[in-house]
């Protein structure tokens, strides 16, 4: 108990103590995540837009092994990554491995399975009726895709959401494809796992509480820009 | 016009773009204080518009994660990148993990502490230009009342009373083992071996018997945690005093001894590689009487007295330690 209110108290202190080389790895994480996000959202958006507004013989089959990969581990995402980028990898004369470059390729590959499938959830969440209606109301087919997005737009920026979460919090990835180098790669959950191998437990949990932080922070801006629009 | 027909990229086209620009909305919201990663040095003949690839020379290492746990790194890396005027990226990974990002050609240099793993790297071509730069001890380490009864034992001898003891009731003893290929592993099985077993037969050896696949923090923390026993450099443990509970029990052995070696990739058989001049003047820099004084004071403030022991003036006497030119012949 004593420990996390320690990490509690000193999360607070760091917060407010701005030191440099804590905002520069939450900055990092942000960045690179924020980059997979959005990189994984122009891939996943269109094939799920797709996949859901196409009927072909496999969609079904297609779609439960896009939900399989939800479950891919970060490690195998690294592990794979790894032999392709690694200097005597089939891309190694691209010198990624080890670059903020290659978290953010891992990351992407993370993401893809969870974004596409829950953006496809969400468009075929929006009732059948709402496109009917829109189309018995004049609407051309376009406008009633339209609909349909404007509908779907709360669940597709959960989806977006979800997969900006899971690639801020995942480590194996990062830990394998950035190396964790501080000041180059280091992001947040990197430098958890290194504080915490190194005893450092109450920074370690001052660091976690600052990444929950920022996911929060992000949530509600998202949230209020979505209310707006 | 039904939706199920009518012209899909349209439609596609449409479902993505509003899609995009909320994604867009989300990231543009998130990400406007982040600053494009500095670029301090564009000596590389690349330049690159897209700040995440690599725009600047990195000269990489990888290091035993000995060094890096107790912080030895991070007070000689900015002293390496100031004076070289290079960035220096350290990885921390078990010499096992680190001769191997060596021969793909993903760091420039290692620094490892395994002679056999080491000799076969040198010989098999990958590794050049090795010299040491320090040295420490190991020790048997464990909780403080001793339940097994090893201290001051020989470390072989120790080893057997634990492997005894262990299979007399797993659940009582522990022994945590890296597991990782790493030096500190290389050296536990040269215990076991003078010990009279043979390797395979411990880890076979039953639940007493933990190999974590960890660096030596984790370990010490994890042996901490279930008062079991474990193999690890002095340094380490010194470093974690004040966080852990167990004690030393066994620290006199001939076995003991633990070189740190500095070895440069060699670019004609790792062809990705192309630093090796720089791997040549980092090799130096440690052997230079600057790292070598800063080697023998590192902790003294902290611990008392020196985490790590330079090798300079021949302050490493015992059996095994690095013959003089290995760590006085600077490499041309």
């Amino acid at each position: 108990m004593q420990e996390l209110w320690e990490g509690l108290v000193q999360a607070v202190q760091l917060i407010l103590s701005f030191d440099p080389e804590v905002i520069e790895i939450s900055l990092r994480s942000l960045y690179v995540s924020a980059a997979a996000i959005l990189i994984a959202a122009l891939i996943c958006i269109p094939i799920a837009g797709l996949i859901h507004f196409n009927d072909f013989r496999a969609k079904r089959v297609l779609i439960n092994v896009i939900q399989t990969f939800y479950s891919l581990p970060t490690v195998v995402v690294g592990l794979f990554v790894f032999l392709f980028i690694s200097r005597s990898g089939p891309l190694g004369g691209f010198q990624l491995m080890f670059t903020p470059g290659a978290i953010i390729i891992g990351q992407v590959i993370l993401i893809l399975p969870i974004l596409t499938g829950m953006t496809i959830s969400a468009l075929s969440g929006v009732d059948r009726a709402i496109k009917d209606t829109a189309l018995s109301m004049g609407a051309s087919g376009g406008q009633a895709i339209w609909t349909i997005i404007t509908e779907a737009r709360f669940a597709v920026v959960g989806a977006v959401i979800l997969g900006f979460g899971r690639a801020i919090s995942e480590v194996g990835a990062a830990m394998m494809l950035g190396g964790n180098i501080r000041g180059f790669t280091r992001v947040l959950t990197t430098a958890i796992s290194l504080e915490t191998q190194k005893g450092e437990l109450v920074l370690a949990l001052a660091l976690g509480i600052i990444l929950i932080g920022i996911a929060m922070i992000v949530n509600v801006i998202v949230n209020i820009l979505l209310q707006r629009y | 016009m039904s939706l199920g027909r009518g012209n899909p990229a349209k439609r596609v086209f449409l479902a993505s773009v509003i899609c995009i620009i909320l994604a867009l909305s989300m990231v543009v919201a998130g990400c406007a204080p982040a600053p494009a990663p500095k670029v301090t040095d564009n000596k590389s003949a690349q330049s690159n518009a897209f700040p995440v690839m690599p725009g600047i020379p990195r000269f990489r290492v990888a290091t035993t994660t000995s060094l890096y746990d107790t912080g030895l790194w991070n007070y000689l890396q900015p002293m390496f990148e100031k004076k070289a005027n290079v960035k220096l990226d350290i990885f921390y990974a078990g010499t096992g993990v680190a001769l191997q990002y060596g021969q793909r050609g993903d760091v420039d240099a290692v620094v490892v502490h395994d002679p056999a793993a080491e000799a076969k790297f040198i010989s098999d071509g990958y590794g050049i230009n090795k010299r040491s730069f320090a040295f420490n001890h190991f020790l048997i380490a464990g909780p403080a009342d001793d339940p097994v009864g090893i201290k001051g034992l020989p470390p072989d001898q120790a080893f057997k009373k634990i492997y005894d003891a262990g299979k007399a009731d797993p659940t009582k003893v522990k022994f945590v083992s890296r597991g990782d290929n790493s030096g500190t592993q290389a050296k536990e099985k040269l215990i076991w071996q003078a010990a009279g077993f043979k390797y395979p037969d411990i880890e076979k050896a039953g639940a007493w018997y933990e190999e974590t696949g960890q660096g030596m923090g984790p370990c010490l923390m994890m042996a901490d945690q279930q008062g079991g026993y474990l193999l690890v450099d002095i340094s380490t443990f010194m470093a974690y005093k004040g966080k852990i509970k167990i004690v030393s029990l066994v620290d006199q052995g001939d076995l003991f001894l633990n070189v740190y070696d500095a070895i440069a990739i060699n670019p004609e058989k790792v062809t990705t590689v192309k630093m090796l001049p720089t791997a040549n003047a980092f090799i130096n820099w440690l052997m230079s009487d600057e790292v070598q004084n800063l080697i023998s004071t590192y902790g003294v403030a902290e611990y008392g007295k020196p985490l790590f022991s330079s090798l300079k003036g021949g302050a490493c006497t015992e059996a095994g330690c690095p013959k003089v030119e290995d760590y006085t012949t600077p490499i041309q």
